[in-house]
């Protein structure tokens, strides 16, 4: 028997694209959905994010910029170093936090830091950043195998999901396969205007991939950026695909893909 | 009533040093914390065969990444096979003057980058924007010497971490920024990657300006409901050719040497009560990519 799960990663209030991937993911009959935390950021109207989840039965665990709205924090505890992102994560923080009604910010501090459910024979361990940090960035050239080996022993799982960098990847590793599964917030830093969510096709106990770029009305949601007067930056990277601000957290190979 | 010393665990090896060119540099910087120079060989090179045993080692111990430093680590004649052997086990980051790199290893390094799937960072000190700012620091003619090797490396495809040691006020740190980044665009660097670190009163900064007093140290309660993540030694060790020490910082410390084994280096917890412990606490992961800028504490 095959089964189907949609992992979604950081939606970052982009509620056009999320509409567009539960659409497309109910379109291939699948009925389990997740969302691997960070539901608020970056894009406008915090608050329609969450009857589409709620809708939908999508399964939540939080993220970092959930654990800072939820619990009305100083900061999204993003992870950034430098101060012209944190200039930017601090306007887009401000902003989700004071456009978040109290009972969402409820729903937010309530949510589980990570989850394993069991699909098939198959265990997955979700959670936000890594499993060992809310807010731990995995790139794909900076996570080497052996650091993320132990990480299956530790849990007992056989697939680790985890989102926060914006960038998917994957690697078969022989404990287990690790996942970043991408974001459905902001495009991907490659000069396309889509973003991307992950299916896990389940047989048994092998698993499969598939990436699913994610076509959304990206200049309706630049319109309403615009109207929300969210920075010019943050509107630029959903009209040209590729990002503008939060740049310093990247290694040089995941820098040197992008323009900026 | 005695007091406790403040103390670090090791919580787990995400970084590990290497002190791969010894105390030996062709610069004397007069703000060195280790006082490295043409003659200082109070420590010694790292042969290939010796960080090839730690990279296997570090593999049981799941580090995350490697870092290599000085001195200036490409005056050891194997540095360039050292990051092409680095990069078949994680992603690897150099710490140097780039005023020595020659162009068949940017050409080697090139490939060994492309052909690994993990990162090759160069981290290059430049102290100032221009001459009059950087030469008083790091030798005359250091400037135009280490911009050119920033040349190098961004047209060979790298992005290059300028790293700038803050010798100015504190007060003055964007106007700096903004000059350096005028200074690398106008270099032909159109999107620098820049990383201020705060200076380190030891070695010969404590010449240079003045060491730390004996006040100037962390005490216990400062790390009640710290995150102590922010302490180098709290993941990371370092490699020399006297054994493993405790941070890139402290090696000529005689209490930063924890063993001649890794693994029994990761073990020992450490009384963090040198001076230079209070700025790790001040600013926290000093060492550790990425760009640092500014933290929200200085703005």
């Amino acid at each position: 028997m095959t089964t189907q799960i949609a992992l979604f990663g950081g939606v970052y209030s982009n509620y056009l694209a999320l509409d567009a991937a539960i659409t497309d993911a109910c379109s291939r009959g699948i009925s389990d959905l997740y969302c691997l935390g960070d539901l608020g950021a970056f894009g406008p109207f915090p608050d329609r994010i969450f009857p589409l989840l709620q809708r939908h039965n999508v399964q939540c665990i939080q993220g970092n910029y959930d654990d800072s709205i939820g619990n009305d924090l100083d900061n999204c505890q993003c992870g950034y170093t430098d101060e012209r992102d944190n200039y930017y994560a601090n306007i887009s923080y401000q902003y989700t936090q004071q456009h978040t009604s109290a009972d969402n910010k409820v729903f937010l501090r309530q949510l589980p830091r990570t989850r394993i459910i069991q699909v098939e024979q198959t265990q997955i361990l979700l959670c936000h950043g890594s499993p060992r940090k809310l807010n731990e960035f995995l790139w794909e050239s900076t996570s080497p195998d052996h650091f993320l080996e132990p990480f299956f022993s530790q849990h007992t799982v056989d697939v680790i999901a985890v989102t926060h960098t914006g960038i998917k990847w994957q690697r078969q590793l022989p404990s287990g396969l690790f996942v970043n599964v991408g974001v459905l917030g902001r495009p991907e830093n490659d000069g396309t205007t889509n973003v991307w969510y992950t299916i896990l096709e389940v047989s048994g106990s092998k698993t499969a991939v598939e990436f699913v770029p994610i076509e959304y009305d990206y200049q309706q949601l630049a319109q309403d950026m615009q109207n929300e007067q969210l920075p010019r930056e943050f509107i630029d990277t959903i009209n040209t695909g590729w990002w503008t601000t939060c740049l310093e957290v990247l290694p040089q190979k995941e820098r040197t893909i992008g323009k900026h | 009533m005695a007091t406790s010393l403040p103390t670090i665990s090791l919580s787990h090896l995400d970084e590990l040093w290497f002190q791969v060119s010894g105390t030996l540099c062709n610069l004397t910087c007069n703000h060195c914390f280790i006082s490295c120079s043409p003659t200082n060989k109070n420590f010694g090179f790292l042969s290939l065969a010796t960080i090839q045993a730690s990279l296997e080692q570090s593999v049981k111990l799941g580090v995350k990444g490697y870092y290599f430093t000085g001195g200036e680590p490409f005056l050891n004649p194997e540095m360039t096979a050292i990051l092409i052997t680095t990069l078949k086990y994680g992603p690897a980051t150099v710490l140097t003057n780039a005023t020595v790199l020659k162009q068949e290893w940017i050409d080697a390094l090139v490939a060994a980058s492309r052909s690994s799937r993990y990162s090759l960072e160069f981290r290059v000190s430049i102290d100032g924007f221009d001459p009059a700012t950087n030469d008083p620091i790091r030798g005359a003619g250091t400037f135009v010497r280490a911009l050119a090797g920033v040349q190098q490396l961004v047209k060979a495809g790298f992005l290059p971490i300028i790293t700038a040691t803050r010798t100015w006020p504190i007060a003055d740190d964007r106007t700096v920024l903004a000059n350096f980044i005028t200074t690398l665009k106008e270099a032909g660097y159109d999107r620098p990657r820049i990383k201020l670190l705060p200076a380190l009163k030891i070695g010969a900064e404590a010449q240079r300006s003045s060491g730390y007093t004996d006040a100037q140290r962390v005490t216990s309660e400062m790390l009640d409901g710290l995150d102590n993540s922010q302490f180098v030694c709290e993941h990371a060790r370092i490699v020399t050719d006297r054994g493993v020490h405790v941070c890139p910082i402290l090696i000529e410390e005689p209490d930063s040497l924890l063993g001649t084994d890794l693994q029994q280096a990761t073990q020992a917890d450490y009384a963090i009560t040198h001076g230079a412990c209070l700025t790790c606490y001040q600013y926290g992961a000093i060492c550790s990519n990425p760009s640092l800028g500014l933290t929200s504490g200085d703005a």
